[in-house]
């Protein structure tokens, strides 16, 4: 399904926001959204939020032959999975370039970087040695897959146990979970994507876009590095020009970013062991938080807005009220009341109607102007005079005129 | 492996070049006639065909085609013959695409797309031989094809590839030093003006040698750059038997 293209409105009010230093959703330049890493419950499942972008990814282990240019390694294979769960614009059968340059940054980003020891995978020289498999699917997209991707990547990879092999001699045993405790893999380091978007011919510059940023963004640049400061991937995309210097600054700016979320993957791989052996729940029913409302009532929550002007007005009218019933006479003295101009005050247009906030005139409504305070008065002197003829209907309405604004 | 160094004591590399030094380049353009452009490149053992074809009306799918800007339509492939064993390479292989996207957006950026709105222009890059370089290969030789078809571009655009290898910052890397497992950063840039078109790393190299690592590939590909411009200058001044040419800035 085609994808519906950014309007020219949206589009310009992004990129003038961006000009001002600002983001839509409230962010500084360099701030990532809320990260949220969770484990399943089999080993080597781990599922990241990263805002409102979900992935998954799974390690799993196989025995079978080593290449042959390479006899004392293990193998890695890394696959990113891209449907239109994600997207309607995904398709399924990844052939879209964008499935490919996913696919590829990871595969540098984990197997060239030599994040992963293969030759602690090899069983038996030129014969025998594991294949991991990293499956990462995509289940929501709203920007910025990659990091997300990365992250649950190594995640998984360094939750994942593989089984225990002993070999005697000529015979290899492959213990069964259930003989001897899996083995985890020797990860040398944890190597994470950080993305950087560039807008106007690189003089701006955000980390983690979101999905309406990446649709706006001109260039997009991917450091990948790890906490020791070493840059695992680098790769500039996108039609724009660089300098030396913003290269030099992204990458500094990721290392401080590498950091804290290689602390994050840590803390979460800690709780996950310590839930384990303490045989208290885990698993993703931790995660999901369900927004569905599960009782009668929801409470009741506080909304302000400011109506102090209008009660000051009853007040002053009423007690400057030609009409002896005050009560009969403030509904006619709330329909002519403008509430002093204010910026979170309520303006109350005719019965039932009230407006908060700037919006221009209601061109659906016939509404009577009260411009100024002398129209004003004449109205409710018309009004006053209209309401002692018809008294008796004023007297079904009394309920009703005490408008409720707490 | 054991026995063969890639940077011995002496400071010489496998094939006796110096760390900073550049492979010999051998460059023709124009070696297709029915191609609008065309080049043929050697960088070392590393050969590589370009052939550059329009603008021309857009073929296929008309949805393709961008309103403003020329849609550039790029094609890498490898002869089954290029590597030391013959592999079939099918044309839809990862690396490939990959390979491929990287060209387009290369020069996405360079042609001056906007004066030709609603038409494309197509670039295929084969290679002959691979032993290293092989985008860096392609790009050069990309530029002199769309040079030769008379597309209007920023500038050339030159690519290199570098490396950090005990301590020492290498340039132009054949297969043997790629494939040895140790950082490698490929740049292409607009010599020019200094500005980075495309940049890529591989491996892991660390943060501060990040900087003499990017200066020194820009320095090749500025080197690579006049290698190139002398000889298209010298081909030009003989076909319009001119004295020389006068180039501002």
């Amino acid at each position: 399904m085609r994808e519906t293209p950014l309007s020219n409105c949206e589009r310009e009010f992004i990129l003038n926001f961006i000009a001002q230093q600002k983001r839509l959703d409230g962010r500084n330049a360099y701030d990532y959204r809320d990260l949220r890493i969770a484990f399943g419950v089999s080993l080597g499942c781990c599922h990241v939020e990263l805002g409102k972008t979900r992935v998954l990814a799974q390690v799993s282990c196989e025995v079978g032959e080593p290449k042959q240019t390479r006899p004392h390694d293990g193998v890695l294979y890394v696959n990113v999975e891209l449907s239109p769960m994600a997207c309607p614009s995904f398709e399924q059968g990844r052939q879209s370039e964008e499935g490919i340059e996913l696919s590829r940054l990871m595969e540098r980003c984990l197997k060239e970087s030599r994040c992963l020891d293969m030759e602690s995978l090899c069983i038996v020289s030129g014969e025998k040695a594991w294949h991991v498999r990293v499956d990462i699917h995509v289940l929501n997209h709203e920007g910025n897959i990659l990091d997300c991707a990365s992250i649950a990547a190594i995640s998984a990879l360094a939750h994942f146990r593989r089984p225990d092999v002993s070999v005697h001699g000529e015979e290899i045993t492959i213990h069964t979970l259930e003989d001897r405790n899996p083995v985890p893999l020797s990860l040398h380091h944890m190597p994470l994507l950080v993305s950087f978007a560039f807008f106007s011919q690189g003089k701006f510059m955000l980390v983690d876009p979101s999905s309406k940023e990446e649709k706006v963004m001109e260039g997009k640049m991917v450091v990948g590095m790890n906490k020791h400061r070493e840059l695992c991937t680098l790769q500039v995309t996108g039609q724009m020009l660089l300098l030396k210097e913003q290269v030099l600054r992204c990458s500094s700016i990721a290392l401080t970013k590498v950091t804290k979320i290689t602390e994050l993957i840590h803390e979460a791989l800690d709780k996950d062991k310590q839930a384990r052996l303490k045989g208290e729940k885990h698993g993703f029913a931790m995660l999901v938080s369900g927004d569905r409302v599960t009782a009668n009532r929801l409470p009741t929550t506080e909304v302000k807005v400011d109506t102090l002007e209008i009660s000051d007005e009853m007040e002053r009218s009423q007690s400057s009220s030609e009409d002896g019933e005050s009560q009969s006479g403030n509904e006619p003295m709330e329909e002519q009341i403008v509430a002093t101009p204010k910026e979170s005050a309520v303006e109350i247009l005719t019965k039932g109607v009230g407006v908060i906030g700037e919006g221009g005139t209601s061109t659906w409504l016939d509404i009577p102007q009260a411009d100024s305070k002398q129209t004003a008065a004449k109205k409710r002197k018309h009004k006053l005079e209209k309401m002692e003829e018809g008294i008796d209907d004023e007297g079904s309405s009394e309920e009703e005129e005490k408008v409720i604004l707490k | 492996m054991a026995g063969m160094e890639l940077l011995s004591d002496q400071g010489f590399r496998m094939d006796g070049r110096k760390p900073n030094e550049l492979r010999r380049i051998r460059f023709k353009k124009g070696v297709f006639r029915q191609a609008d452009g065309s080049a043929y490149l050697e960088q070392g053992n590393t050969k590589v065909l370009a052939a550059v074809y329009g603008p021309h009306e857009i073929r296929g799918s008309r949805g393709k085609a961008l309103h403003d800007k020329l849609l550039i339509n790029c094609q890498y492939s490898m002869a089954t013959f290029s590597t030391q064993d013959r592999k079939r390479r099918p044309r839809g292989d990862r690396k490939a695409q990959e390979m491929t996207s990287h060209l387009k957006q290369t020069f996405d950026a360079v042609v001056l797309t906007e004066l030709y709105p609603k038409v494309q222009l197509d670039i295929f890059v084969e290679v002959l031989q691979s032993d290293g370089g092989n985008y860096c290969a392609s790009v050069n030789a990309a530029t002199l094809a769309l040079m030769d078809a008379g597309i209007p571009m920023k500038d050339y655009v030159i690519a290199c590839s570098g490396s950090h290898m005990r301590d020492t910052p290498i340039v132009d890397m054949n297969h043997l030093e790629e494939s040895s497992g140790g950082a490698e950063v490929i740049m292409a840039i607009l010599p020019r003006c200094d500005q980075i078109v495309f940049l890529e790393m591989n491996s892991r190299l660390h943060e501060d040698h990040l900087s003499g690592v990017m200066d020194h590939v820009m320095v090749g590909c500025k080197d690579i750059f006049n290698i190139l411009n002398q000889q298209v200058q010298d081909e030009l001044c003989q076909k319009t038997e001119l004295d020389k040419i006068v180039t501002t800035g």
